[in-house]
């Protein structure tokens, strides 16, 4: 049984805001929270810029001085950087192979998949052992 | 004393400790100390030859070790030194 992430609504939010406002680019940023008994909760996300050069629509990067940063607040907010979140324009929210490259093991990997009017779905991804991505439970917040 | 933060993904290999602290002169000395104390984590920073992975970058402060003088950089007591794993992604196909 994977463990569920569950999300306050702001957070989502700001996912959800951030993948609109940068398509057709790639957003991206981290995500803070707390381990629980039954999984992740997801109390906070912080965007960051994409720092990509080139083509923004289907990479992103995070500038080094950005994860100094977050991991920084963390430790200053009694909370834990759980994970990074970016965007798919126009594509599923499945990690790709240049995910899978570079992804870390114990991060949540969130990704977007994003539309000019819409976000079509969030899903998260996390490593595995094996170095293969497994997807995790994700319990939406509800939009009150 | 060096406090030298541990980036999240790491800190499995370090009983979940988010921080380590050892009196070291260099910033390779202070690695090594954190590598010994916790040897699981020994693949996660050096490659096979022993320098630092690749993917990876050391700062001291908000500078990259690579601008000062790489793991020989001294530290002085009350430095911060943070490990930094690269973190990027994307789609497969163009859109």
């Amino acid at each position: 049984m994977n463990d569920l992430l569950t999300f306050e609504l702001e957070p989502w939010k700001v996912v959800e805001a951030e993948a609109l406002r940068a398509f057709p680019n790639e957003c991206c940023g981290f995500l803070f929270g707390q381990m629980t008994e039954h999984g992740r909760h997801f109390t906070e996300a912080m965007p960051v810029e994409n720092a990509q050069t080139g083509d923004q629509r289907r990479r992103f990067a995070i500038d080094q001085r950005d994860y100094l940063r977050a991991e920084r607040h963390a430790l200053a907010s009694g909370t834990t950087l759980l994970g990074i979140y970016h965007s798919h324009p126009r594509h599923p929210a499945v990690p790709s192979i240049h995910d899978l490259r570079v992804a870390l093991p114990f991060f949540s990997y969130l990704i977007a998949s994003t539309y000019p009017d819409r976000v079509e779905r969030v899903r998260s991804w996390q490593l595995n052992e094996a170095g293969r991505f497994f997807e995790e439970p994700i319990q939406i917040p509800s939009h009150g | 004393m060096a406090n030298l933060i541990i980036p999240t993904p790491l800190r499995k290999f370090t009983g979940g400790a988010a921080t380590f602290s050892a009196d070291t002169p260099t910033v390779g000395a202070l690695l090594q100390a954190l590598a010994e104390a916790h040897p699981g984590l020994q693949p996660h920073v050096y490659d096979a030859d022993g320098a630092l992975r690749h993917f990876i970058r050391v700062y001291v402060g908000d500078e990259d070790i690579e601008a000062l003088d790489g793991v020989a950089t001294a530290l002085e007591h009350n430095t911060e030194v943070s490990i930094i794993p690269a973190i990027a992604g994307g789609t497969s196909d163009p859109s």
